[in-house]
């Protein structure tokens, strides 16, 4: 398993230096360093000398590839290239382009988007799995018909009426807890409950029809029949029959899921006020921080192909036939 | 009057020309004929599509532009004509100037009065603070408190003349489709609801703002009525770009095998690894730039936005291309494995000859299924976006734009609930539509689920 592990790890290097090069062309290729310039002063104040110190101040001013006046070594080093994406390898992310040291900011702020993403993954999945188990121990009434059309509903409408919607309700109408806001201690419960319930209540629409379908393709299997015959009662063909062989669909779209929590959520930070990862990328987003977007693409992609890598891992677990080679 | 054809204008209708051209050939097919009956012999299946036709339909009579004649001031002996610098659609003539009736700033639906008082000289002189009488409702009445009666009167007599061209157009269709064994009174049901809607929301609309008004004083249910041919537009456009990405990549992985798969693998994957929301906002940023930096292409304001959400389908179709492509992929290795393909390469049939032909065929229910399942996504996605600051330019209207403009005022006192109401609706009926249809059409047309209810 382990150099199943070690392969599937280097298999991500090429990977990684395609992400890199997409956005280094994205970034410098499409739109040079002038045109960034231009945008960042702002159409009244550029010179060519404005845009020319602008450039040295963020690190700008070298050539993009190949350096020929640096000698040696630094014709590659002394480059924007090796200088704003290369480095990213290194997690030297540098500084963004108002001044702030990236990495520190990162660090700082992976803690509060955690604090949210978390709970409301964990909780998301257990009520969904219980709602569609629920729905499927129904499956063939009317009961059943009406909740996929609940779902469908609720699938229908926009996160963002989740959040204005919830915000409405419980923050200002019920005055349960605070609409907004973060407080990193003693109380800091208070101000997570409401994100938490928008985001599980969000997702129960898609994700409970989903684990529908995945329990239903189980319940219509030979083996389940079997146990059928067998008088094996209801609640126990759900529990010991199909959930554990829908486990390998489940854990296929879910554990993937787990590094990307880090990054948090961009709407249900930024409608909450928490400082987390995700306003910390609307942020970048709104004021054309295009140092940080680039640092949140690259930690962005590593988290996702590491979250292959343990969803493969997972299935070791759930599932004794599955070797890893 | 002088037409005028903004580049997604044409896009959309020769989409529209495609997909008639597409169904017609397809009706051939037996099966897919009979998986499209399918389809419409339920009710529910009926209404959604009736639905979404009425989206599409409102999205096309947007979609023809032209700029009005002005006429000449007075005095000016001149046969030059000059034109309207803003840009009418087909829909706003039909709509009968509702869009024109500006007030001053928020009103509630149906009110009379401004929601904000300002200051204002009574007939003495005085100066007063108080709410200032609307401009555009209820100016025919005499007595305020007059406004149930005449809403109540108004309605009716809208309602009647609904009830009329209702009969003149589903009378037609039930002389036709009477003895018919498809649920057709499932549509007829909702046109008559569509179109009693319209005379009424039309004909009242002269007398009153019946979602009331947003912060610069525009109708926010003719704002709704707009956001239409952008979130329809926007479901299309992106996937039709989407598409032929998709398709030609993972027939090609599927087909030929060896580097080709490894190199569109490579490529799906590196993709997919990178957080969409910021690929899509880092595009649509560059582009912005681009425009700002380029402002002499654009000859009217109007082009400018276009060209931004022309820029934004494109960026929503090629970033989206990879889940398709391994969907498709996959299923070409499977056929690819057949013994008709296996037989056809005996033969010495050309590559080309075998995609077209015993390939592409059975990889379209896929393509179906994709379509109908990314629309709604996409108009989802297009609120998000524009929350974000990376979707439609604010001079076009939309409903992410609406949102954004009042998510914050329901924090007011008394809150602004009609702007995000009126956004909710339109766009809540259309994705709701839009899903019921993709279910049945996957139910239809999904090899395994169709394998499970003949089981079954």
């Amino acid at each position: 398993m382990l150099s199943y592990i070690i392969r599937r790890l280097l298999y991500a290097i090429p990977i990684l230096i395609g992400v890199n090069l997409l956005t280094f062309t994205l970034f410098f290729v499409v739109n040079s360093p002038e045109d960034m310039a231009v945008s960042q002063l702002g159409e009244k104040y550029v010179t060519p000398e404005a845009i020319e110190k602008w450039k040295v101040k963020n690190g700008y001013d070298k050539p993009l590839f190949l350096n020929d006046e640096a000698g040696g070594l630094g014709a590659v080093t002394e480059t924007i290239f090796f200088n704003k994406s290369l480095k990213l390898f290194a997690f030297d992310f540098g500084r963004s382009e108002s001044g702030r040291d990236i990495t520190t900011d990162v660090s700082n702020r992976m803690w509060p988007s955690l604090a949210v993403a978390l709970p409301t993954f964990a909780i998301g999945i257990w009520v969904n799995i219980c709602v569609a188990l629920m729905v499927v121990m129904f499956h063939g009434t009317k009961l059943d018909r009406w909740a996929v059309l609940v779902f469908v509903s609720l699938m229908s409408i926009s996160y963002l009426f989740y959040i204005i919607g919830g915000q409405y309700l419980v923050a200002k109408t019920w005055k349960l807890v605070p609409v907004s806001g973060f407080h990193p201690d003693g109380q800091v419960w208070r101000f997570l409950i409401l994100p938490v319930l928008v985001g599980v209540v969000a997702g129960i629409g898609s994700g409970a029809r989903w684990y529908r379908t995945l329990f239903l393709e189980e319940a219509n299997q030979d083996y389940v029949r079997t146990a059928r015959a067998k008088g094996a009662s209801e609640v126990s063909i759900l529990f010991t029959h199909i959930l554990p062989n829908a486990m390998i669909p489940i854990l296929t779209g879910v554990v993937v899921l787990v590094p990307a929590l880090f990054m948090g959520s961009l709407l249900i930070e930024s409608f909450f006020g928490i400082p987390g990862l995700g306003s910390y990328m609307l942020d970048a987003i709104k004021s054309q921080d295009f140092a940080i977007v680039r640092s949140m693409v690259f930690i962005g992609s590593i988290l996702y192909i590491l979250g292959l890598i343990l969803t493969d891992i997972s299935y070791t677990w759930a599932d004794p036939r599955v070797r890893l080679n | 009057m002088k037409p005028v054809l903004l580049w997604s204008d044409a896009l959309i209708f020769m989409l529209v020309v495609a997909l008639i051209l597409f169904f017609y050939k397809l009706r051939e097919d037996p099966q897919t004929r009979e998986r499209w009956g399918q389809v419409f012999s339920s009710r529910l299946g009926m209404v959604a599509f009736t639905v979404i036709l009425t989206y599409v339909g409102v999205a096309l009579l947007d979609s023809m532009h032209f700029r009005k004649a002005l006429e000449n001031p007075e005095g000016l002996q001149t046969e030059e004509i000059f034109y309207d610098n803003q840009v009418t659609s087909a829909l706003d003539v039909m709509l009968q100037g509702m869009g024109d009736r500006f007030e001053r700033t928020y009103s509630s639906p149906f009110a009379l009065i401004s929601f904000e008082k300002t200051n204002m000289k009574d007939a003495q002189g005085n100066s007063t603070r108080d709410y200032p009488a609307l401009l555009h409702a209820g100016t025919h009445l005499a007595d305020p408190s007059d406004q149930i009666g005449d809403v109540m009167a108004k309605t009716l007599v809208a309602l009647l003349w609904g009830l009329l061209i209702s009969a003149a157009l589903i009378g037609p269709q039930w002389l036709l489709l009477r003895h018919s064994s498809s649920p057709w009174h499932a549509t007829w049901g909702v046109q008559l609801m569509v179109i009693c809607f319209f005379t009424w929301l039309v004909s009242i609309s002269h007398h009153y703002h019946v979602l009331g008004t947003d912060k610069g004083g525009a109708d926010v249910a003719y704002q709704s009525l707009k956001g239409i041919r952008t979130g329809v537009l926007l479901g299309t456009l992106s996937t039709l770009i989407m598409l032929p990405i998709a398709v030609t990549l993972g027939v090609m992985a599927g087909y030929f095998k060896g580097w080709v798969d490894d190199l569109v693998q490579y490529l799906y994957t590196t993709l997919s690894s990178i957080p969409g929301i910021l690929l899509i906002a880092a595009s649509v940023l560059l582009f912005q730039v681009y425009i700002d930096l380029n402002p002499d292409f654009f000859s009217i304001g109007m082009e400018k936005a276009d060209a931004r959400f022309i820029a934004l389908c494109f960026i929503l179709g090629v970033t989206s291309w990879s889940t398709l492509c391994r969907l498709i992929r996959a299923e070409t290795l499977k056929i690819s494995q057949l013994g008709y393909v296996q037989a056809a390469h005996a033969f010495g049939v050309s590559h080309t000859r075998i995609i077209t032909r015993h390939i592409l065929p059975n990889v379209i229910h896929i393509i179906l299924i994709t379509f109908v399942l990314d629309f709604s996504a996409l108009v989802l996605a297009e609120a998000v976006l524009s929350y974000i600051g990376v979707g439609i330019d604010p001079s076009m209207g939309s409903w992410g734009n609406m949102i954004n403009g009042a998510r914050s005022e329901l924090s007011r006192e008394p809150a602004i609930w009609w702007t995000l109401s009126g956004a909710f609706f339109f766009m809540f009926v259309l994705v709701l539509a839009a899903n019921l249809f993709s279910d049945l059409v996957r139910d239809a047309f999904d090899p395994r689920t169709a394998s499970r209810r003949s089981e079954a």
